[in-house]
């Protein structure tokens, strides 16, 4: 007789999908899936829409990333009028990126991983969670809430208003910054730096706790894609697309927004509403790939600012080429938003940052356009064909949760096989299983997201698909 | 005094309006001291709970899978609060509606799609052929408008329940915001 697991919602994600384990007569994990359970239409019901809405209208496809969609939604416009936006333009952007990538990557830390991570993987249920984290550890709550806080207000600085900034606009932003809102983010730095060096030192004094569940968290080789700028640096905002294989050989370089969609492709599969993208020579699956923290200091060879340097240097140590354990996500995330702060900081010092002439305008010169940015979780692409009179008539985004799906399903069932045995398995197992997702961070918003309608349970199934048993756990 | 539970829901929507939640900041371990947060996808419990008083409802209804949650949720809570513009009023989701789930499938899934093109299906909710918001379902106490409504707002929202202080809404956010 055969059974299934189903953990459902998978909390402490942005956004909900579920997990079901399928396990054999022996009561041995013989699949295991990852559903992303919603599925909303952008692509379809743009359509007809003018381009120009379209940074507004996509930056809804996402309230935690909605600033990557803002930028790879107007770089895909500019491609439609044909324009370079103003440098300073290009600049403010870049800062607006990289707050909202430090305010990720804190939600992830803090609000969603560290529970796992600082109380335990085995903590009551109950209290496993920030409010909890913060209960135990006020000094460590405080600094995920200030780190989360210091991106979200330079975005509000920026752009008016914390989630769905109207800023970003085709041909560059709308307003430039100001000498007294330039001082007065460089005035939040240095509370920034000491939150993160408080979760920094906390993370180093815990990793080595963790040393089986580096061992099966997703820890397999693969290949792996960001942006890179073209000195080989890191690069959130603009620079072209490598693909590098597992021993972090490149495999293709330099692909362009333009030519993404030669390069990559999309599958179905039955059980999830989010797609998984495959680098086409290499077909589907072989060529799926990881994206994201893991990937993009996997393939960079600097950081280009002095503090992160030193900490990139120290994360390549952890493996003889890329680092290949999922579980890293989380020690790349606190080295991406060291990069982070000094980027912002460093924006802040050129002259030219406060120049008015931060937009270009134009018309319809192409008929297609394609644009793409790093968001927190991983390079996201957005393509669109427009009419003579600007209005969409076709539209396709590619996103970073999506490019993950594959390694995030390889890696459940990697973990379900450790942690489900002879049919039998605890609560801190299932949530080491959860625990895994977690690490990729996925965003379901972005792919799409739902909301599960069962508790964790156990679910005994009869040959004939009839339930004949239920456990369910509290 | 027993503390105000609290539950936060996501049904479709962009978890914008709960981002804009957490943007209380600070705040929000003010708030920990007079509310135990039962459900929500920030904490590790699966099922909704039998009783809870303040239950935040952020996106619309789009799938047989949401219609059953918003049901459950309203039997189960004191005071539903539709939280931003996708729940009062299906919104961005709600954009789907003059075209239809079809479409939107086959653009998906088979149209932006290379390989194993099909409707995937395995476990996964069907959606209902029109986004709804979640005032077409069930009752809902209070309406918060925005997208998303502010911190601001939720901060004020939240005191004045809590303490039972009337409370101006138009004054405080309007569609849109
Ligand atoms: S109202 Fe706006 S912010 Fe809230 S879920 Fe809908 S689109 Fe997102």
């Amino acid at each position: 007789m055969s059974q299934t697991i189903t953990i459902d919602p998978v909390t402490r994600l942005e956004g909900h999908g579920k997990i079901t384990i399928q396990l054999d007569g022996a009561g041995e994990v013989a699949s295991a899936h990852f559903h992303v359970t919603q599925v909303r239409g952008f692509e379809r019901f743009s359509e007809g829409r003018p381009f120009y809405e379209m940074p507004g209208l996509m930056a809804r496809v996402c309230g935690i990333c909605p600033v990557s969609h803002l930028i790879a939604s107007a770089k895909a416009c500019e491609a439609i009028m044909s324009v370079r936006i103003p440098p300073t333009a290009a600049q403010l952007r870049r800062m607006l990126n990289l707050a909202q990538m430090v305010q990720s990557h804190a939600l992830s830390f803090f609000y969603l991983a560290s529970p796992d991570l600082l109380l335990g993987m085995e903590a009551d249920p109950a209290v496993r969670n920030v409010l909890g984290l913060a209960a135990a550890n006020p000094a460590l709550g405080r600094a995920g809430i200030g780190l989360r806080r210091f991106g979200q207000h330079i975005i509000e600085l920026l752009g008016d208003k914390r989630v769905h900034p109207g800023w970003v606009v085709p041909g560059g932003v709308t307003e430039p910054l100001s000498a007294a809102k330039r001082d007065q983010i460089l005035a939040m730095l240095p509370e920034a730096y000491a939150n993160l060096a408080l979760a920094t030192d906390a993370y180093k004094q815990i990793a080595g706790q963790f040393k089986a569940e580096v061992e099966v968290f997703a820890n397999f080789p693969s290949s792996y894609m960001s942006l890179v700028h073209e000195d080989d640096s890191i690069e959130f905002t603009d620079g072209t697309l490598r693909l590098v294989d597992a021993e972090g050989k490149t495999i293709e370089d330099g692909i362009t927004a333009n030519r993404f969609a030669e390069a990559i492709g999309e599958a179905v599969e039955p059980y999830s509403y989010t797609k998984f993208p495959y680098y086409k020579p290499l077909g589907y699956p072989q060529g799926c790939y990881r994206v994201g923290p893991l990937a993009r200091l996997n393939i960079v060879k600097s950081m280009g600012t002095p503090k992160a340097e030193k900490e990139l240097a120290e994360f390549k140590q952890l493996a003889d080429g890329p680092v290949a354990s999922s579980f890293y996500y989380h020690h790349a995330r606190l080295v991406e938003m060291l990069y982070g702060l000094e980027k912002i900081e460093e924006i802040l010092a050129d002259p030219h940052i406060l120049d008015k002439h931060v937009r270009a305008t134009a018309g319809v010169n192409r008929e297609e356009g394609a644009g793409h940015a790093e968001a927190p979780r991983g390079v996201l692409h957005h393509h669109y064909k427009v009419d003579e009179d600007g209005k969409i008539t076709w539209a396709n985004l590619v996103i970073a949760t999506g490019q993950n799906n594959h390694a995030m399903n390889r890696g459940v069932m990697q973990a379900a096989k450790a942690y489900v045995q002879d049919g039998r398995f605890t609560e801190g197992g299932l949530n080491r299983i959860e625990a895994v997702v977690r690490t990729f961070d996925p965003c379901l918003s972005c792919s799409t997201h739902a909301f599960g309608q069962m508790p964790l349970a156990v679910e005994i199934v009869s040959a004939a698909g009839e339930v004949v048993d239920r456990v369910v756990r509290d | 005094m027993s503390k105000v539970k609290l539950a936060t829901v996501w049904l479709d929507g962009c978890s914008g309006c709960h981002m804009s939640f957490l943007d209380m900041d600070e705040r929000l371990l003010e708030l920990a001291e007079l509310v135990d947060v039962v459900y929500s996808p920030l904490v590790d419990v699966k099922e909704y709970p039998e009783e809870v008083d303040i239950a935040l409802v952020e996106g619309a209804v789009a799938t047989v899978a949401d219609e059953e949650k918003i049901r459950k949720i309203r039997a189960h809570t004191r005071t539903l609060i539709a939280m931003g513009d996708c729940a009062i009023t299906s919104n961005v989701p709600g954009m789907r509606n003059a075209i239809g789930p079809e479409p939107v499938l086959q653009r998906a899934y088979f149209e932006n799609a290379s390989a194993q093109q099909q409707i995937p299906t395995e476990g996964l909710p069907k959606l209902l052929r029109t986004v709804r918001p979640i005032q077409d379902f069930v009752k809902v106490d209070v309406y918060l408008p925005g997208c998303p409504p502010s911190a601001e707002t939720f901060h004020t929202a939240l005191t004045a329940l809590l303490t039972g202080e009337p409370m101006d809404i138009p004054a405080l956010t309007r569609f849109g915001a």
